[in-house]
């Protein structure tokens, strides 16, 4: 087997007990990104030298005996809106094409403390706002699976690359799915941990408050091993909340036995691919006959979560992204003439079309007249999407159901529809809404070749229970362990 | 930089709400942040954490001494904000060296160069807005209001209030309205008002800019206007700006704020008694004259200075004299305030007991302080060392007088034509054989009883 | 809501966003058709609802009055897209 497609928790163990180098392991996936990622785009910039010098120091302090960390030795790859020191972060925008942070996010130190390799900076959909990673300013990334389809969005450059074996694990970000969704769509598992129980400090912001970093790796262990490493509060962000961080790998090995498991009856209605609802129901069942019980539960306001979000989401994204003014950081459009010309200038060459779209609609939920019938509004039907969530989990302890309705679909399929777009996000963004873990593991090919993903939705800081039944799922079935075949360039 | 997150400082906090109850405000059980959005070069994130419908505090009140009239200045609200940078232009100064608008925003003039520059050296820094309600009808009202809030934060220990840090701003909202009207007209803000002179003279002239353009038949626009201190006007500051939409929004990136009775509590029972307070008791309680009061509790540090004194000696007129007085020179030579100054109360108290007690002349008291100040002594140990104890036994100045008025023989003579004026020369002779130490009313008698009345 | 291209001018206007006649143009349709989607929000009854503008009822988040290192000056400054000195260099802020 090759090493790369070891598990993260199995590579970081054959490191720490030096049956081989950590050098080696970071060559290897070099050598792998040069000959894949040419034909997937999943990176934007490496960190070859640098990922190389940290194996270096890594087997030089193994050697001292130094114990290493939970994730020693394992190459990971940061979706592009992770701040990394001296390490350009565009977030796939022309804005920031030239931006290098002179700082580390929270969870780079952490990672770095952990011993990871971080082996570079991947694609995403323009500041994480979309769900296919179209949206990106230096071109799309492709699907492992099928390289005339869309990855998923918009952490889709994380997931293609954790996918493709071209990195052992990674990190994206979901404000409305970006890790859950593209997970879905390229087979690998995407972990969207509770609104706090994860530091956003130096992850480029969309939506303040949904916006949340998590894992994405091949089997729910590492998802675990992952979350335990960034995990934690810090005093650097407000809203992390300051809650003692479970032992995540305790009660992964439990079993389904004993739990109750809701289905959300909304999340199989209309719209929703006849191949995926049948192997959602499938997986729902290896659950039933491995211990656990289910019952319908219903979450009414499922329906008007696009709406509310797309309300929401764009809102705070409009006043984040003000600061992209080409003042302090960034692109300056050249030959303007005045302050007003710089900034109008500056904003319309820097941002695409996506995120000039959102910045438009939150800028319109805000303003004068507009405030109470849409933003406001839209944080009313947010309190009771959470309501749904709460009364739901009264009666049960997880729920069950699919991550994204379709399968990949192909380039360019949505890319002039926005709205068609935006409704892919469908069976996500609640989650995100009111701030709860969720993830999203294989469990079954369409047409026998693209990858389905079963989504487990959780009560507020439960991940343990959500990775439970993931495990549980997974130990019962081998959709893991599909690989796609990825031709060279 | 994309990516930093803001965390509020929590003696930022706890200083607001000592600010605000000191301004008598009511403390807002539930408080939270907003984010005001515009896009200006000095506001970093382009926009900036403020509070917006549930302000930390709300109603208070300042009694405002104007030319010995009482006013009450309602205080509308004070709530917690971000600082932003500052705008510099690069032309003002000669040399090139780029001047400060010292505002939160906006530039003085134009420049020439064709561009400004910005420092963003004090933006996130937390700051308290106090707004007043339209309580104030002349420049000379609102000086007096900034001089006693200058006063209240000081005591308060919320503010050094030293404009020329920045700690200490002012904007200014002036309108006018015909006489016997009862609305107030449209107003204007003036910014950029550095020192509390340039206030009041920018609210003058603003004044009589707005009545010059209602008496041409024009209207007064609602607009935010800069002080000009070079040409002594204001002018407006973003002309070509479109009406505000300031797309205020719960700030996502804070978590709002629970203040428990208790917490309230807690700090208002640190607060120092308010300086007008303090003022009237030194009146009613102390005997002070009225403008000695005023001066000692101007400086919280002083005030208390002069409480520490009385508490250890009940001789409040005097301890206000030396204060006032010999110590306040002292300082002033010296460039000493009074934390610095080296005599501590239980040593001027000591001083002061042996002037009153008569044990040294108030002559000899002046010369000891300074010695005091000077080498850190006390005032015992000088006089002791100095053999500075006062004579006060006709015994022992008889031969000195009569010394005296043996080599004075002209100021005798004058005495006794009817000059009664060459008696005090002749006291000054005693005090100079005695240096300082005779006592004056003793002399004076002596003297007399000598010339024969 | 009918979206109008003095709507969308005024509204680019607020974000500072620059637009061209098309750009104009596709934001009347686009933004008409999201908004038509967003308003049937107006069909739930959320009168009695509290806005929920966080997840999580977090309070009384701070950090201690402490002195810190902070960052070298020259860290701000190093993506400045143009700059004087210390001094981030804007085009003339009043005319």
């Amino acid at each position: 087997m090759e090493m790369l497609d070891l598990p993260a928790h199995e590579l970081r163990d054959a490191v720490a007990g030096r049956r081989v180098s950590a050098r080696e392991v970071a060559e290897r996936s070099l050598v792998r990104i040069e000959r894949l990622d040419p034909r997937l785009k999943a990176f934007l910039t490496l960190r070859k030298d640098a990922a190389l010098r940290d194996a270096d120091a890594l087997d030089a302090s193994i050697a001292r005996g130094e114990p290493p960390g939970p994730l020693a030795g394992v190459p990971m790859a940061l979706k592009d809106n992770l701040c990394t020191r001296g390490v350009r972060t565009t977030c796939a925008s022309r804005i920031l094409g030239n931006f290098v942070p002179t700082y580390d996010a929270t969870v780079v130190e952490k990672l770095r403390a952990a011993g990871a390799l971080l082996v570079g900076k991947t694609n995403m959909d323009e500041f994480a706002m979309g769900s296919s990673t179209e949206n990106s300013a230096f071109g799309p990334t492709l699907n492992p699976w099928d390289v005339t389809r869309v990855p998923g969005g918009s952490s889709g450059g994380t997931t293609a690359a954790v996918a493709a074996g071209l990195a052992t694990a990674g990190l994206g970000s979901d404000t409305g799915g970006s890790i859950r969704q593209p997970a879905s769509l390229c087979g690998v598992v995407g972990l969207k941990p509770t609104y706090g129980r994860v530091s956003r400090f130096g992850l480029v912001a969309f939506a303040s408050s949904l916006d949340q970093i998590g894992p994405i790796t091949r089997n729910v262990r590492d998802a675990a091993l992952c979350l335990q490493a960034i995990a934690g509060p810090d005093p650097r962000d407000s809203t992390s909340a300051s809650v003692e961080t479970p032992d995540f790998l305790r009660d992964l090995e439990a079993g389904a036995k004993g739990l109750r498991l809701g289905i959300p009856k909304e999340y199989f209605g209309a719209g929703i691919d006849p191949e995926v609802a049948s192997a959602v129901e499938a997986a729902i069942d290896v659950l039933r006959r491995a211990g656990a019980t289910t019952q319908e539960v219903s979450l009414p306001h499922t329906d008007y979560g696009i709406a509310a979000y797309y309300v929401v989401a764009p809102a705070e994204a409009s006043s984040n992204l003000a600061r992209y003014d080409g003042v302090r950081y960034g692109l300056r459009a050249a030959d303007t003439r005045g302050l007003l010309s710089m900034y109008e200038e500056t904003r319309r060459q820097g941002f695409g079309r996506e995120v000039s779209r959102r910045i438009m609609l939150g800028t319109f939920a805000l303003s004068s007249g507009y405030y109470d019938a849409y933003y406001q509004k839209a944080l009313k039907v947010r309190r009771r999407i959470k309501d749904d969530f709460d009364a739901a989990f009264g009666s049960v302890d997880a729920l069950v159901c699919p991550t994204s309705p379709v399968p990949a679909f192909k380039l360019g399929e949505k890319a002039d529809d926005p709205l068609q777009m935006y409704l892919a996000d469908v069976f996500t963004v609640c989650l995100n809404m009111a701030g709860l873990p969720g993830i999203s593991v294989p469990c079954g090919l369409a047409g026998g070749k693209l990858p389905i993903g079963l989504q487990i939705l959780g009560r507020a800081f439960d991940e343990s229970t959500v990775l439970r039944v993931a495990r549980a799922y997974e130990r019962e079935t081998d959709w893991h362990s599909r690989r796609p075949e990825v031709a060279e360039a | 930089m994309p990516g930093v997150l803001p965390v509020l400082n929590r003696a930022a906090y706890e200083l607001g709400i000592r600010a605000a109850l000191a301004l008598h405000c009511e403390i807002a059980p539930f408080t939270k942040f907003d984010r005001k959005n515009y896009f200006y070069p000095d506001l970093p994130k382009a926009y900036q954490i403020s509070q917006f419908d549930i302000p930390l505090s709300r109603q208070g009140w300042l009694d405002v001494d104007v030319a010995g009239r009482a006013l009450r200045v309602r205080i509308h609200r004070a709530h917690l904000e971000e600082d932003a940078g500052k705008l510099l232009h690069p032309e003002l100064r000669e040399g090139g060296d780029p001047a400060d608008d010292g505002g939160g925003g906006g530039g003085v003039r134009a420049g020439r160069a064709g561009y400004s520059l910005v420092d963003f050296n004090r933006s996130g820094v937390p700051l308290l807005e106090i707004v007043t309600e339209p309580d104030m009808r002349t420049p000379e009202e609102a000086y007096e209001y900034l001089t006693a809030l200058k006063r209240v934060l000081q005591y308060s220990g919320v503010s050094d209030c030293d404009m020329e840090k920045g700690s200490l701003r002012c904007d200014a909202n002036v309108s006018v309205r015909p006489r016997g009207s009862e609305t107030l007209g449209t107003r204007t803000e003036t910014k950029n008002l550095n020192s509390f002179k340039f206030l009041a003279k920018a609210l003058a002239h603003e004044a009589a800019r707005q009545i010059k353009v209602l008496e041409a038949g024009g209207r007064v626009v609602q607009e935010t206007r800069l002080w000009d201190p070079i040409a002594g006007e204001t002018r407006p500051m973003r002309s070509k700006e479109e009406a505000h939409d300031y797309r205020y929004f719960p700030e996502p990136d804070l978590v709002p704020f629970v203040i428990t009775p208790a917490e309230v509590e807690r700090i208002r029972a640190a607060l120092p008694e308010m300086p007008a307070e303090r003022c009237a008791r030194f009146v009613e309680q102390l005997g002070l004259p009225p403008k000695d009061a005023e001066v000692l509790t101007t400086d919280r540090g002083l005030a208390e200075y002069f409480e520490s004194c009385v508490a250890l000696e009940n001789a409040p007129r005097a301890i206000a004299n030396w204060l006032l007085g010999d110590v306040r020179k002292e300082m002033n030579e010296r460039h000493l305030d009074i934390e610095s100054l080296p005599v501590r109360p239980e040593r001027l108290v000591e001083l002061v007991r042996l002037v009153e007690g008569a044990q040294i002349t108030r002559l000899v008291g002046k010369d000891v302080l300074t010695e005091m100040v000077v080498s850190g002594k006390d005032a015992a140990a000088i006089v002791r060392e100095k053999g500075l104890l006062q004579i006060a036994d006709a015994a022992s100045l008889g031969p000195i007088v009569d010394k005296v008025l043996g080599a004075n023989a002209k100021a005798v003579t004058d005495y006794r034509a009817g000059k009664k004026a060459a008696l005090s020369s002749l006291v000054g002779q005693v005090m100079k054989e005695t240096r300082g130490k005779a006592n004056a009313p003793l002399v004076t008698r002596l003297l007399q009883e000598k010339l024969g009345g | 809501m009918k979206v109008d291209p003095a709507l969308v001018d005024h509204v680019a206007r607020l974000a500072r966003l620059g637009l061209t006649p098309d750009d104009r143009l596709r934001y009347v349709s686009e933004l008409t058709r999201i908004l038509a989607y967003v308003e049937k929000l107006n069909t739930l009854d959320v009168a009695g609802a509290e806005p929920l503008v966080h997840p999580f009822e977090g309070r009384n988040v701070f950090r201690p009055d402490a002195v810190q290192a902070s960052p070298p000056p020259e860290d701000g400054l190093a993506n400045a897209p143009d700059r004087i000195e210390k001094f981030f260099k804007v085009p003339k802020v009043i005319e």
